[in-house]
């Protein structure tokens, strides 16, 4: 009664054509506001009304190089929304939870961001908390000890996490002691932070001149703009948010083992430079990435997972700062194997250049470029994420819109030109953190410092 | 709530079918729930539900290995799959133009997926990395979705790891992947769900064209996997090696969603009013008064609500500070229990928790892939993707004393208690 697999895998029809695709629809055009208010803020509205809620991004320029700054930062963003002269920690929750709203706060070494959403009626509440927040948090006393407890906590339990050890050893390896490596503060360094430093940062560094607010949803650009400009009338300094400066090029060189015993895989953390999204070459460059492991029908991915089964996750992928970008390729692989995803890795870099790209994949990862910007900007969260990540980098909302006619116009030649240049495996740094006594294989095959 | 048209009907094989066409943008999300999950897996064939999903990408009759990623990435879209409990989900979004292609894709797999001696093993091999990087080479790994099931439950089906052991995975035979598919992936097993731009006509003249001919087969009878509650406090501990604070994920029975889904939701309040946000009872005590603990949450099901059916979990987890003991964090939340059992939440409580269920729930509904697979194991789980849209009234119509009637039902003498230990070497 039971049939055999090659039984389940045929039919009397035989394999069927695939279809055509139909006729393309093009997304509704966006109506949008991008304006800067008095106090030097920028301001992106834009309306998408698919659900009655409202997407809230900002982003401060939040760069420091004193010794504690990423200590310090990462307690502001920890206390600025549990309390101001107005509202405590819990009426902050429940001013935002009747408008079923939410916020929270991140810091990274380049910027403070506080995001959330509401329902779109509870849009002028959301503002005004928000607003209150960054003119008024006192940064108590006893939430700064509480948090910077917890914190040191959380930095505990975060740096036992094999992707954080890796992505540590990654900044280390790439820029050394730049302040750029502070994605996550020491726990000694929290310990120092007292609530006067804390008050003190906010004072200087919480500005709006050079920082951006986006708002996505159901909302009317004009008005919510004037909601913005009246809820932040009282946050203004002559001064700048700080951005960090440009980061030194990367310099090439080999790979760093870095050991942690016991270990049963390895992350692989590859980085090169490359070029920012207004550099001419950057929508071929996009191309080539993805041919390359910017998704799963990519070359390393159908190579090192489908065909070696060497790993569930690899993916190359750009990383963007102010002025610069750099190329990722990380994966994670068991130890036995750690060599031989190596080699792979280090052929498929090598292919790329060699045996560039061709017609059919151009056209798949063209394809694939274009769909997945459609489909990423089609809710409000992933749209105003979208806006806010190009604000930064000086961007707006026309780019986004250019984005699909910048990925038609690259041809194959381009491609191959840059995945040449960019990809070249003698362009590439990073790291391989695993269990040094079982990788052996890998000190063989050379370009890798062992500890 | 923005409530999309639903068309409901059944294909002549038993494939169900849940159309709900709304044209804001022009993509366009296809998924495929089949009503298998880990809890039907047999003994010695632990992670199997999860191995064949992976099968199921790896080619069918008319699409070579691979070829199933390449068709719907270069058509522009997305597309994933995974296992739960109780079905398995495949899923494609993107642009509307390629509704067709995604339609082709699923119904040739649930047609004649080719299923090879080469394919598994590499698969094998995926699963195994997969495993090692989302449990065994991180600290608090699997935990709890993994660890605290075996301490509150009995029976092989709700106790055992959904993931697999190495072992039974490198059983896996290709006579039980051919066996496995023709019980439990029949059409008569799944439902189809189209949401997004199309119209209503054009969608069911496709459905038809690819899925008509997929040939029927009997619906597997689908076993209960009820078992009492237990009749105690059972606690257990792990040594995790990699570790470095210890954490505690406390495990209690809830009502059977699919028999009493307002007693169900009635504990998604509960966690709401128990946990969810700064003024939330939970982390105004143990986060900020006593400080015994640096995280903690609340929830129904091991992967979010309405993800199983009977039997479900309530858990609550917590990572807490070496200093502490776990008895002490059992004995404040059980003294907030107690609280809310005697005293009913206010009305401002519960006016939060169901203005942020709604809020999430319009969040869940704008982004397509999460729209469409609510839409489909709706219909799977509990025969009514309309239920999506009921949610916030049935939320907000929660009272206050039936909360505190389901937190006097979190006894101390019923429920799991799961530790987690660091056990040196993490630094």
């Amino acid at each position: 009664m039971s049939r055999t697999a090659e039984e389940i895998g045929r039919t009397e029809l035989g394999p069927r054509p695939l279809p055509p695709l139909g006729e393309h629809r093009a997304a509704t055009d966006l109506s949008y506001v991008d304006t800067v208010l008095d106090n030097g803020l920028r301001v992106v509205v834009v309306k998408q009304s698919t659900v009655p809620m409202v997407e809230v991004r900002l982003r401060v320029p939040f760069a420091g190089d004193a010794p504690l700054h990423a200590a310090t930062a990462e307690v502001l963003a920890a206390t600025v929304l549990t309390g101001t002269a107005k509202r405590d920690r819990v009426g902050v929750d429940t001013e935002l939870a009747l408008v079923g709203g939410e916020l929270a706060a991140s810091v990274d070494p380049e910027v403070l961001a506080v995001g959330g959403n509401a329902l779109a009626s509870g849009l002028d509440t959301l503002l005004e908390v928000l607003a209150d927040a960054l003119t008024g948090a006192v940064h108590s006393d006893d939430e700064v000890a509480g948090e910077r407890a917890r914190l040191i906590e959380r930095i505990t339990i975060a740096e036992s996490q094999p992707a954080m050890i890796a992505r540590k050893a990654l900044q280390k390896h790439r820029y050394g002691d730049h302040p750029i490596t502070r994605e996550m503060p020491e726990a000694e360094d929290v310990a120092q932070v007292q609530a006067e430093d804390v008050r003190a940062l906010h004072r200087a560094a919480v500005l709006p001149r050079g920082s951006v607010l986006v708002l996505v949803g159901d909302v009317e650009p004009a008005t919510a703009v004037a909601a913005a400009t009246a809820a932040l009338a009282g946050w203004s300094s002559d001064k700048a948010a700080v951005a960090l400066p440009p980061l030194p090029d990367l310099t090439p060189g080999e790979l760093k083992l870095v050991d942690r015993p016991g270990a049963v895989q390895s992350q692989f953390r590859l980085s090169a430079q490359s070029i920012v999204r207004t550099d001419p070459r950057y929508p071929a460059l996009q191309l080539a990435n993805l041919a390359f492991g910017g998704f799963f029908s990519s070359r390393l991915v159908e190579n090192i997972r489908e065909d070696k089964g060497y790993t569930y996750h690899a993916r190359s992928y750009f990383e963007f700062t102010p002025d610069g970008a750099t190329l990722m390729v990380e994966t994670d692989t068991a130890s036995d194997v750690t060599a031989g995803a190596l080699l792979e890795i280090r052929y498929e870099l090598g292919k790329l250049g060699v045996t560039p790209p061709t017609e059919t994949e151009v056209e798949t990862v063209r394809e694939y470029a274009i769909g997945s910007l459609l489909i990423a900007t089609s809710s409000q969260g992933g749209l105003a994420s979208q806006i806010a990540a190009l604000a930064m980098l000086g961007l707006g909302v026309d780019y986004l819109l250019g984005q699909p006619d910048r990925l038609k116009a690259v041809t194959a030649e381009q491609v191959a030109e840059v995945a040449r240049e960019f990809f070249a495996p003698s362009r590439f740094t990073g790291v391989i953190v695993g269990d040094a006594a079982t990788l052996g294989p890998v000190r063989a095959l050379g370009g890798v410092t062992f500890p | 709530m923005t409530v999309s048209e639903l068309h409901r009907y059944t294909l002549a094989n038993g494939l169900r079918v849940v159309l709900a066409p709304d044209t804001t943008s022009p993509v366009v999300g296809v998924s495929v729930h089949y009503d298998v999950g880990f809890r039907s897996e047999p003994e010695g064939r632990t992670g199997f539900a999860h191995l064949f999903e992976h099968l199921m990408f790896q080619g069918s009759e008319s699409l070579e290995k691979l070829a199933h990623f390449r068709h719907v990435q270069s058509s522009g879209g997305t597309f994933n799959g995974s296992t739960h409990p109780d079905y398995t989900d495949y899923f494609e979004v993107l642009p509307s133009a390629a509704l067709e292609r995604a339609l082709f894709l699923e119904a040739d797999r649930m047609r004649a997926p080719k299923i090879t001696e080469e394919n598994l093993k590499n698969q094998i091999d995926v699963v195994k990395e997969e495993i090692r990087l989302n449990v065994l080479n991180r600290p608090y790994g699997g935990f709890p979705w993994i660890t605290l099931p075996p301490v509150l439950y009995k029976t092989f089906p709700n106790a055992h790891n959904g993931y697999g052991g190495f072992e039974d995975l490198e059983q896996a035979s290709v006579a039980d992947c051919a066996a496995f598919f023709d019980t439990y992936y029949s059409p008569a097993n799944a439902v189809l769900t189209v949401a997004g731009d199309f119209t209503v006509d054009s969608a069911r003249e496709l459905v038809d064209k690819h899925f008509g001919d997929v040939p029927e087969r009997p619906r597997p009878q689908r076993p209960s996997f009820a078992e009492p509650a237990p009749d105690s406090e059972i606690r257990a501990d792990i040594q995790d090696k990699l570790a470095p604070v210890p954490a505690v994920a406390i495990g209690y029975r809830i009502p059977d969603p699919v028999d009493d889904m307002d007693g169900y939701i009635t504990f998604l309040v509960l966690a709401g009013v128990l946990a969810d946000g700064d003024g939330s009872r939970l982390q105004q005590r143990m986060v900020y008064r006593d400080q015994l603990v640096t995280d903690v949450s609340a929830g129904c099901g091991m992967f979010g609500p309405f993800e199983a059916r009977d039997p479900d979990t309530f858990t609550v987890t917590a990572m807490y500070s070496p200093e502490v003991s776990v008895d002490t964090v059992l004995a404040t939340l059980d003294s907030e229990l107690e609280v809310l059992a005697a005293t009913p939440p206010s009305a401002q409580e519960l006016a939060k928790v169901t203005a942020r269920w709604a809020a999430s729930l319009h969040k869940e509904h704008d982004r397509l892939v999460s729209r469409t697979l609510a839409l489909g194991s709706f219909e799977l789980l509990f025969g009514d993707p309309g239920l999506v849209y009921e949610l916030p009234a049935r939320i907000s119509a929660v009272t206050p004393e039936a909360v505190s009637a389901a937190a006097k039902a979190l006894r101390p003498d019923s429920r799991a208690v799961l530790t987690v230990t660091p056990a040196g070497g993490a630094e």
